[in-house]
């Protein structure tokens, strides 16, 4: 009943002779979480990349919101985005990093309320009071005039979320959230998560966090050697997966 | 460099009783010492107490009004060939990381000119340029609106020289400009575009902010470079102090007062310049400067700490000896 708002069939990727992406099929309606777990290299990062257009795709289908992804269809021909339609589409799709990368030379609300200046055209002063408004959301406005540096790893996250947030996307995507995290600082980070996945944002979430992916996750595909081995319910992927490859990857992390 | 860190506390012997320490004497520390400091004296009072050199004409000349006025204009000199290197710089740099290959090759060849001939070349080069183009044209194409000069009004001492060190200073900093961008970190350029800004925002909002903290250090250093790359202007009679110097001692033939006299006033500039630059790095993020230079003079000092500090850790160094010695 759902149009899909990811749909990925046959997506191959390579960087020089590595082929990163083997032809990857993938899907997400809206309201889904969909979490991808899988060894290091398995190419997990890459696809999340290619979905917001950070990397580009050498093959394969792979359609946001109905469209394809870097083209345009016109004339009978497809031609290559240009710089300010990149700019468009990201606007809509939020970002959440490994390694945070807020932005250094500002504290917390600017960097929540950069995008919304910039790129939304809000007033400086609309921008940060909505900026304030999401750092409420992820529990840090007291946060609001801090440094990256000044906040910890799960806080930096935090924010990171905020900043992606406020420009109310369609769909969030998370690069392993939590893998440069101390493990004390994990949860506060997955609660923010598990907060949206219950407002009803449209997630995926590359993870290792099995835990999260059982309780939080619609579905859960298991990448292996650029390609999805698997995919399916929380339940059938992790407790009674019928691929032995998906079997081995969880009894190690598990 | 800081001397050593020399501890003062007992440490325990043997049978756990404390023993004091006796400090060593370097012998041959102070005798080096000593002899460097000897020859430094003798060495300056060759020249301060030297009769060939009079030293009354020195102070005479150091405040005279042409001597004041080379010392402005070539602040002033200093000041807008460093502002047109530093803006060009940036502009070379941002296109030479460009996507647009066409644009790459002219920085890299305009860097590669502007570098590898000698300044003194594109000084006298720019002086004599009514030798190519007697009249300078502005003007609208295809029609009679437009405005012209005659080139050697134009090409005067002082824009000749504000040409050939502002265009050779930004093929040089051209290089620290690229360097500072391309040590911004990877991830704030993907987290600003995955924010929905072009790449021109990127690059304006996010990565020249940041890149600006790492390219701080090196501007105050091109400056006071500056400050003294401008004698060369010598050549095309720049009207600065060391052109002025020159001119007075060529009628009274007092050559080394008034080289004296100029290298009082370029000292006293590089050291005004010196205290603006630290004043500059500490505004801004001393993060970033630290990692390119070490800690001042005065940061050394006041990180040693208090007396009562020192105490401190000394007192919690010898818990934890004792505690590993009591687990023996």
């Amino acid at each position: 009943m759902n149009a899909s708002l990811v749909r990925a069939s046959g997506v191959t990727k390579s960087f020089g002779h590595h082929q990163v992406l083997n032809g990857v099929d993938f899907e997400v309606r809206p309201g889904e979480v969909s979490c991808i777990i899988g060894p290091s290299g398995s190419g997990k990062s890459t696809f999340l990349r290619c979905i917001n257009a950070l990397e580009t795709v050498d093959g394969g289908s792979l359609e946001v919101a109905g469209s394809q992804v870097g083209y345009e269809l016109r004339g009978g021909t497809y031609r290559p985005w240009r710089d300010r339609d990149f700019a468009r589409f990201r606007s809509g799709i939020g970002m959440v990093f490994q390694r945070f990368n807020l932005y250094g030379h500002l504290d917390a609300v600017e960097n929540v309320s950069c995008s919304l200046v910039n790129v939304a055209g809000m007033s400086k002063d609309a921008a940060r009071e909505r900026a304030m408004a999401e750092l409420d959301r992820v529990g840090l406005a007291a946060h609001a005039t801090k440094r990256p540096h000044q906040l910890s790893g799960g806080q930096q996250q935090r924010v990171a979320i905020a900043r992606a947030l406020a420009m109310d996307p369609q769909l969030m995507l998370f690069d392993e959230p939590t893998s440069a995290l101390d493990p004390e600082l994990v949860d506060e980070v997955l609660e923010s998560m598990k907060a949206l996945a219950l407002g009803g944002m449209t997630m995926v979430v590359v993870t290792h966090e099995i835990g999260f992916a059982r309780e939080v996750g619609d579905t859960v595909s298991f990448f292996d050697e650029g390609v999805i081995v698997e995919s399916g319910t929380p339940d059938r992927v992790l407790s009674h997966s019928s691929s032995p490859r998906t079997r081995a990857f969880l009894d190690k992390v598990l | 460099m800081a001397a050593p860190h020399r501890r003062t506390e007992p440490l325990p012997g043997p049978d756990g009783a404390l023993i004091p320490i006796t400090p060593r004497m370097h012998w041959g520390r102070w005798v080096i010492g000593a002899l460097a400091v000897a020859f430094v004296l003798w060495l300056v009072a060759s020249v301060v107490f030297n009769e060939n050199i009079r030293w009354n004409r020195v102070f005479e000349y150091l405040f005279s009004p042409k001597i004041l006025n080379g010392v402005f204009v070539t602040i002033w000199m200093s000041v807008l060939a460093t502002v047109i290197g530093l803006s060009l710089g940036v502009v070379l740099a941002v296109m030479k990381l460009s996507r647009n290959s066409v644009l790459q090759w002219i920085a890299t060849g305009y860097i590669w000119f502007f570098r590898g001939t000698p300044v003194l070349v594109q000084l006298i080069f720019w002086y004599n340029l009514a030798f190519l183009f007697p009249f300078l044209t502005l003007q609208v194409p295809f029609t009679q609106i437009g405005v012209r000069w005659d080139t050697n009004d134009i090409m005067t001492g002082f824009t000749a020289a504000l040409l050939g060190l502002g265009l050779n200073l930004s093929a040089y900093f051209a290089e620290t400009v690229r360097a500072g961008i391309q040590a911004v970190d990877r991830g704030q350029t993907e987290a600003a575009l995955a924010g929905g800004m072009t790449s021109m925002q990127t690059m304006r909002v996010i990565v020249l902010p940041q890149a600006l903290r790492i390219i701080i250090p090196p501007t105050g250093n091109e400056f006071i470079s500056m400050l003294k790359t401008t004698s060369l202007v010598i050549v095309v009679a720049g009207n600065d102090l060391m052109t002025n110097a020159s001119q007075i001692y060529k009628q009274n033939n007092l050559i080394i007062e008034l080289l004296i006299v100029a290298s009082i006033w370029y000292m006293v500039l590089t050291a005004i310049a010196t205290f603006a630059q630290s004043r500059l790095e500490r505004r801004f993020g001393a993060d970033a400067v630290r990692l390119v230079r070490g800690p001042t003079f005065a940061q050394t000092l006041l990180k040693r700490g208090s007396p009562a500090q020192q105490a401190q850790t000394a007192t919690e160094a010898m818990a934890s000896i004792e505690e590993k010695a009591t687990k023996r």
